[in-house]
Formats: structure tokens, sequence, C-alpha cells
């Protein structure tokens, strides 16, 4: 069977956040990149579980980006997978992004496709929606759990105000998030592995961006904390009523 | 027309689709043009009560018993495109955002997820969005004809006006790939992502056995219930609780902190919450900084004491 896990790279969770050119360009100087979480903790790890457990699986990942991406898939070959794929366009756009991964997914008859929950600074949470649909398959979004048995995917998902259990038969597109599996540390030798594991660099196919970002926004800056004495919890209470109006 | 799509469970519509709804009749106001609601399955209140938040009309498609992202999207697309809607609406939830971004590629039509305001639409159609995980905003343009966004729970408040809307109800049969095998409620019915008020407790609090006071002070403020990443990874509670900028991130009016430190990945999740409490025995947490109103003590004392002032008080 084969896997692609879907692959972004995102600033550091301590990243600051900063813009520049007129607040229209997230300021990366300094910016130290990682894999976004979820698609590392989660659908990566259970992919390299799944090849762990079914040695005649094969992983692909992918990533969509400039060259800089590159130093992140080979981060994320460390931890395990077999070769990895760079499609050669930065784009702030999810379609764009979409299209480039269903033309490659279309071409290599991938059984399961994984994507993060969402990335952390995009906060999209619609690339893997629209990979499904480019590709008429089924999407379970937001799994916890994800087994394979033949065919027939075994998906737990979340669902509001509790989870739901699901069969879908593959080929399907899944998105991970927290419960699927426990992040790993890539070990010295898989280090050394990925040095020499395929990179293949593929040039995008023509696409029209949808939606293009104008400009960034910092939130407006908090006044500044008002302490209440632990001694006087009325007076909070007060303030939250009649101040805040919150409770 | 502005098309809004109102997701609801097990027939009852949510309240982030309530939202969606005020969202989308104030959008097509802007536009000088119509609101209407789609609701697909099967309902146990009065659609017609929905004219409420403006729309004109509810489309209600009945017959799908349970949700399924790839059929859904084609009964959406299908009915936007039918009706000539120029926007569609979805809330940002956890069906919303499966389906809006399918719908979005059916309909090749521009797409902006956690959208936190109405669009400027003085020069073309621009939605402020969420990002960076609530650390900053973004301006993002829709370049295409029919514009779909969805509205970020709690970002937008629901207007109740007057007025019915007209239901129409047509049934409709899907195939669907995804089989349910089985669902499972959690213990809370309370959606994290929905709540008005949230408390939230971290390692401050020592260990599970001590969340009694956490969950009494929840109680009294009809509040959902939150924890930091390692309370959650240690199993203290469970993993939905877990926000942040790896777990979920919402934006309620009032986020009480109590033994959380305030780390950044924390503050990524909650700092779109319009008023912060934070209870922490350390002055120098870095939460304080994020903090609208404080109280530097010890958790076992200040929360029983909060909990009787808020139940003296009411
Ligand atoms: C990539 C990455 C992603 C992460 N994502 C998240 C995330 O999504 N969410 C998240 O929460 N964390 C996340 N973290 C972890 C984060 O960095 C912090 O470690 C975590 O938030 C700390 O949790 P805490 O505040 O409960 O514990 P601590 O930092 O240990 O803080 C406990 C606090 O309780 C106070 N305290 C102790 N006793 C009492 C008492 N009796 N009364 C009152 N106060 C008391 C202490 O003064 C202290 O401030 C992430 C980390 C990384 C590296
Ligand atoms: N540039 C990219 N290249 C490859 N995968 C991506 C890219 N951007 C997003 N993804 C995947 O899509 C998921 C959701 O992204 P988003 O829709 O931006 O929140 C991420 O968790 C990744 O798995």
């Amino acid at each position: 069977m084969k896997i692609l896990v879907c692959i972004s790279k995102t600033p550091d969770t301590t990243a600051k956040i900063a813009f520049t050119d007129n607040n229209t360009k997230y300021d990366t100087n300094g910016v130290q990149w990682i894999i976004n979480p979820y698609d590392e903790w989660y659908a990566l790890v259970r992919a390299i579980e799944l090849k762990e457990a079914d040695a005649s699986h094969s992983l692909h990942l992918i990533s969509v980006g400039g060259a800089d991406a590159e130093p992140i898939l080979r981060k994320a070959l460390a931890l395990g997978g077999d070769e990895a794929i760079r499609v050669n366009i930065d784009s702030d756009d999810s379609y764009v992004i979409a299209t480039q991964i269903a033309e490659v997914a279309k071409s290599g008859g991938y059984d399961l496709i994984l994507t993060g929950k969402e990335t952390i600074d995009h906060n999209g949470s619609s690339l893997g929606g629209m990979v499904a649909e480019l590709l008429d398959l089924p999407y379970v979004s937001l799994a916890t759990k994800l087994d394979l048995n033949g065919s027939v995917a075994q998906v737990t998902r979340e669902i509001d105000g509790g989870q739901e259990l699901n069969e879908v038969n593959l080929p399907v597109v899944i998105s991970a998030q927290k419960g699927m599996a426990e992040a790993r540390i890539p070990n010295m030798r898989g280090i050394m592995a990925a040095r020499t594991k395929p990179l293949k660099v593929v040039e995008p196919i023509a696409c029209d961006p949808l939606t293009s970002t104008v400009s960034f926004e910092m939130p407006p800056a908090k006044a500044g904390v008002k302490l209440v004495s632990p001694e006087q919890v009325e007076e909070l209470v007060r303030l939250l009523r009649e101040e805040a109006k919150v409770v | 027309m502005v098309l809004i799509y109102a997701d609801n469970i097990n027939g009852v519509i949510k309240k982030s689709s309530l939202e969606a709804l005020s969202y989308g009749a104030a959008v097509a106001k802007q536009l000088g043009t119509e609101a209407q609601a789609l609701v697909i399955g099967n309902t146990s209140s009065d659609l017609s009560e929905l004219g409420k938040y403006g729309v004109s009309k509810v489309q209600q498609l009945s017959g799908p018993e349970s949700f399924d992202a790839q059929a859904f999207a084609k009964l959406v697309a299908d009915k936007a495109t039918e009706c000539n809607a120029t926007v569609v609406v979805f809330s940002h939830s956890l069906m919303g955002k499966a389906l809006a971004s399918r719908v979005s590629v059916r309909l090749k039509a521009g797409l902006v997820t956690g959208a936190v305001a109405l669009p400027d639409t003085s020069n073309g159609f621009v939605v402020k969005k969420s990002v960076f995980s609530g650390k900053a905003f973004a301006n993002v343009r829709i370049n295409t004809p029919v514009k779909i966004v969805s509205l970020n729970p709690n970002a937008f408040t629901a207007v109740l006006g007057e007025g019915k809307a007209e239901v129409m109800t047509s049934p409709v049969s899907i195939t669907t790939n995804v089989k349910v095998v089985s669902t499972e409620k959690s213990s809370s019915d309370r959606t994290l992502t929905e709540s008005e008020v949230v408390v939230s407790a971290g390692r401050g609090m020592k260990g599970p056995e001590n969340w009694g006071m956490i969950e009494e002070l929840a109680d009294v403020l009809n509040a959902g219930l939150a924890c930091s990443r390692p309370v959650a990874d240690a199993h203290w509670r469970p993993h939905h609780e877990h926000v942040g900028q790896t777990g979920v991130a919402i934006a309620p009016n009032l986020y009480i902190a109590v033994g959380i430190s305030g780390a950044i990945q924390h503050l990524a999740g909650v700092n779109r919450s319009k008023v912060i409490v934070v209870i922490n025995k350390d002055p120098e947490a870095p939460f304080f900084k994020a903090a609208d109103y404080g109280i530097v003590g010890d958790a076992f004392e200040v929360v029983p004491k909060l909990t009787a002032a808020l139940k003296a008080s009411v």
C-alpha cells in the first residue's frame, strides 16, 4: 500500500510574530522553522507506525514550497519514510497547494493521504478537504485514531461533544490530530539515513490562486492586568459583572 | 444571494451556526441582497424561527442521518449554484471545516477560514481571519466571483431580530462512503469552542484529584472546562480539554486560568478570549501580562472563595 503524508513548514511555536514591508509580509528574520506539529507528531508518526507494522507499505512525504522546505523534509525523513517530494512553488493560497498535492497524488496512486489538522501559521484547516475534493475521495477530518484492516481504514474522529468510529474504503484522505500517535525524536541512525533518501523536486502545474493576502495586523495591546487581592474575591466578581460584563 | 450553511447536532441548530446566520445576513445587507439558510438533515426545531437571525428563507434537505463531507459538499455546492449564491457562509466548526474546503473546490470559489469580522467590501472582498494561532490577523482578498467564508465561533454575536423565514423542505438521499460504526459521547455536553465562559487549569493544581473545585467553579458559571497541555499529556484530564497552539483554540467571553503559567504555546490558543482572569501564586507568571484581571494567590484557597462569591452574588 502507498501512503502519502503532507508536510508543511511552520515557524517554531515560540517564534516572534512580526511583519515587514508595510505589514504585508511575515518577518522571517531569525525564525527557526519546524515541521508543522500536527503533521509531524500525528500524521507522520502514525504513518511510520503503520509501516513498522507492515514493511510492504511505501511511505512518501510531500511538501509544497521553495528550496527552504528541504531541511524540513530531511528532518521528516529522519523520523521515517522512504522518499520525499517537493513541489517547487511558494504559495499562501490553499487551493494552489492542494492542486499541486492532488496532481502528485493522481499519478502516485496513493491509498492513504494524511494531513495535519491545520497549519499553526496559516490556520486554514482546509487543505485536506480540498485535496479530497480534487481527487473525489472521502475525507475524514480531525482523526484521533487510525488503523488499517485490509482495504478498509478504521478511523476515530472528533465530533461535537464526542467521538465517532468510521469505516471507510481506501483510498481516503484523513486529517490527523492529537491522540493518533505520540511524538518521536529522530535518532542518529535516522538522521544519517535521511541524508541519502531520495528527495525529488517536481515543478508545479499552472494554477491561479483564488485568494491573496493583502496585509497582516497584530491584535490590539491589552491595557494591563488589574490585580485583586486574594482576600477580596468579591471585588473580582463585581468587576466581572459591572466593568467587564462577562458574568 | 448569501447562502448560509447551518450545522445541526441531532436536529438542533448549533450556536455557532446562529452566529453564522447573523453574519451572513449582515454580509447580505452590505451587498444589498438577501440571505438564505441551508440545513441538511432532519431537525426538531421550528426552522422558520431562523428568520429572527435575518434570513428570509430556509431550505432544508431532509433525510441524511449522518454527516459525510463528500456527499454534503455536493449538496451545498449544487444548492449554491442553483440559487446563484455569490457568498456562501459556514461556521468554522468541526463539520464546517470539512465542508467549506470541499465546496470551495467544487465551486472553484476562494475560501477564507476562521473569519473574525465582516468583509471589507469597499474595494473587492477582503476578510479578516485569525492566523498564527490567534497571535495575529491576516486580511485576505477573495479573487473569485463566488466567495466562501467560514466564521470563527464566538467572533460575531448572533443578533436576534424579528421575523419568520419561509421554510422549504425537500427530501434528498445520499450515498456515503463513510460508515459510522459507533459514536461515543464525552462527559461534558458543552462544546468547548462554543462556551461563552471557560474555566481552565494547569499543573498548579498538583493532581487530577484536585479538579473538584475547578468543576464547581465551572458549574456556577455554566462554563466549559479546559486545561494546559501537560495536564492532558499526564492524563489528568481528557485530551479534548487541551487548549493552546497544539490543542483547541478558543475565544470565549471569559477565560479563567488557574495554576497555568501562560507559556506562549498556551496563550496562542486562548488569546482571542475577550476577558482573561489569571489565578496564580507566582506574581511573575507570564500569564499576568496577557490578563485583564488577576489574583496572585494560592488556587486552593482562592478558587473555592471565588465559587462561593459567585454563588452569593446571583
Ligand atoms: C511545540 C509545543 C507546543 C505546545 N503546545 C501547547 C499547547 O497547545 N497548550 C499548552 O498549554 N501548552 C503547550 N505547550 C507546553 C507549554 O510550553 C508549557 O509547558 C505548558 O503550557 C505549561 O503548562 P502549565 O502552565 O499547566 O504548567 P507550568 O508551566 O508548570 O505552570 C504551573 C503554574 O502553576 C502555578 N502554581 C503552582 N501551584 C499553584 C497554586 N497552589 N496556586 C496557584 N498557582 C499555582 C505556578 O506558579 C505556575 O505558573 C507546547 C510546547 C511546545 C514545545
Ligand atoms: N505547503 C504545504 N505542503 C504540504 N502540505 C501542506 C502544506 N500546507 C499545508 N499542508 C498540509 O495541510 C494541513 C492543513 O493545512 P491548512 O489547511 O493550511 O491548515 C497541514 O497540517 C499539512 O499536513
